[in-house]
């Protein structure tokens, strides 16, 4: 067959054809994964929620706007045979080294010490940044008091050990386990 | 034309990164690890031969001023399918390779073969050329990414072979450039003599 002709009337149509195709293909198939999606989202979700706090048979959700004005915390509070075993806050900084916010879920246990951290979103450096999913980095912070143990890395007088090269995810690290930490205290202080 | 040929060009002589030189720029940013250069070759190459295939079926359909515009909308799409479709059936592989799917609409391998082979050559030939040039570069993405990893992080797919840091400059940027230009130096020493 021969090429058809690249006259006015046929890119038009030719155009008009294949972004039709292409929108109807899309539309179709983002609503066949919508569904999906989300389910994959909240049980990833859940799965982090899992790590970082003892287990738990029953979770409680609720969000809780800190003094500052800045965006509110998601509290999850995993409840045991109706005993409240573990508070996980996802957390945020936009300090990190790529302009996407670093999300953390934090799990504290009652009284406040860190039982376990998990990353959820972050885009740091691959290679350098990204060692903040290493267990190396974030045990440091497992069964912590944030009372009695500073969540800063040590150049800036705390006591985490930053990564090599990526002192500014580190930071950002620490800074969203702080955030954590401050609203969960409220919180508790709230409660009394 | 012979298929074996075909599919082994892309290999050594016309490898898409060392020789061709395309889609330099996820190439670049994304080898700090052999995984994550395997993984963006990985995602490629099912990119290009779907975007191959249906190609070369509408190249005699769509008149040649609109081309480039049929090709990328028709590579988007692809791409955005892709990206819906792991991420909503298989989760744990799409939080792998997830950053990489956006770059490859930026890939100009992709519309690169798309525009200078699938175009103007049959159904087969396209889908073979396709496959061969996704896994050529999906060698040479691996390759760097296990350079850099080797000198970078002491590791190799997350191995670790030397504790402790490496020679960090070969994870960022400027050794992307380094070990890239090496590597280009090797396969043209390597052509000649072939």
């Amino acid at each position: 067959m021969a090429k058809v002709e690249s006259s006015f009337k046929n890119m038009v149509i030719t155009l008009f054809i294949v972004t039709l195709i292409a929108s109807l293909s899309l539309g179709g198939i983002y609503n066949l994964t919508k569904g999906p999606i989300a389910v994959a989202k909240k049980k990833a979700q859940e799965a982090a929620i899992r790590e970082v706090i003892p287990e738990f048979d029953e979770l409680k959700t609720f969000s809780v706007a800190p003094d500052d004005g800045s965006d509110s915390l998601v509290f999850n509070q995993g409840f045991k045979a109706g005993e409240l075993v573990g508070t996980a806050i996802l957390s945020y900084s936009l300090k990190g080294y790529d302009p996407t916010p670093i999300k953390l879920m934090v799990g504290f246990l009652p009284g406040g010490v860190i039982d376990n951290t998990q990353v959820v979103q972050q885009k740091e450096t691959p290679g350098l940044g990204t060692k903040l999913e290493t267990p190396e980095f974030r045990n440091q912070f497992v069964n912590k008091n944030p009372k009695e143990f500073i969540l800063k890395v040590k150049n800036d007088g705390g006591d985490i050990d930053a990564i090599t090269a990526a002192t500014i995810s580190s930071r950002a690290f620490c800074e969203a386990v702080e955030r954590a930490y401050v609203s969960y205290e409220k919180y508790t202080e709230d409660q009394k | 034309m012979n298929q074996w040929v075909n599919f082994t060009k892309g290999f050594i002589k016309e490898n898409p990164v060392f020789t061709l030189l395309l889609g330099l720029c996820p190439t670049l940013a994304v080898t700090s690890s052999a995984f994550n250069g395997f993984g963006m070759g990985i995602a490629t190459t099912f990119v290009l031969m779907c975007s191959n295939m249906v190609v070369s079926l509408v190249k005699n359909y769509i008149p040649n001023k609109v081309r480039i515009p049929s090709f990328i909308v028709i590579i988007a799409s692809f791409v955005t399918i892709v990206e819906l479709v792991m991420q909503a059936y298989a989760p744990s592989l799409f939080k792998a390779l997830g950053i990489f799917i956006p770059l490859i609409v930026v890939n100009c391998l992709v519309l690169g073969r798309a525009e200078g082979f699938a175009s103007k050559q049959s159904f087969l030939s396209s889908l073979i050329d396709g496959l061969g040039m996704g896994l050529g570069f999906t060698f040479a993405l691996t390759l760097l990414g296990s350079i850099r990893e080797m000198l970078g992080a002491g590791s190799i797919f997350g191995f670790k072979f030397i504790p402790g840091d490496a020679i960090l400059v070969f994870i960022l940027q400027p050794g992307a450039f380094i070990v890239l230009g090496y590597l280009i130096a090797m396969f043209n020493r390597l052509k000649k003599s072939a």
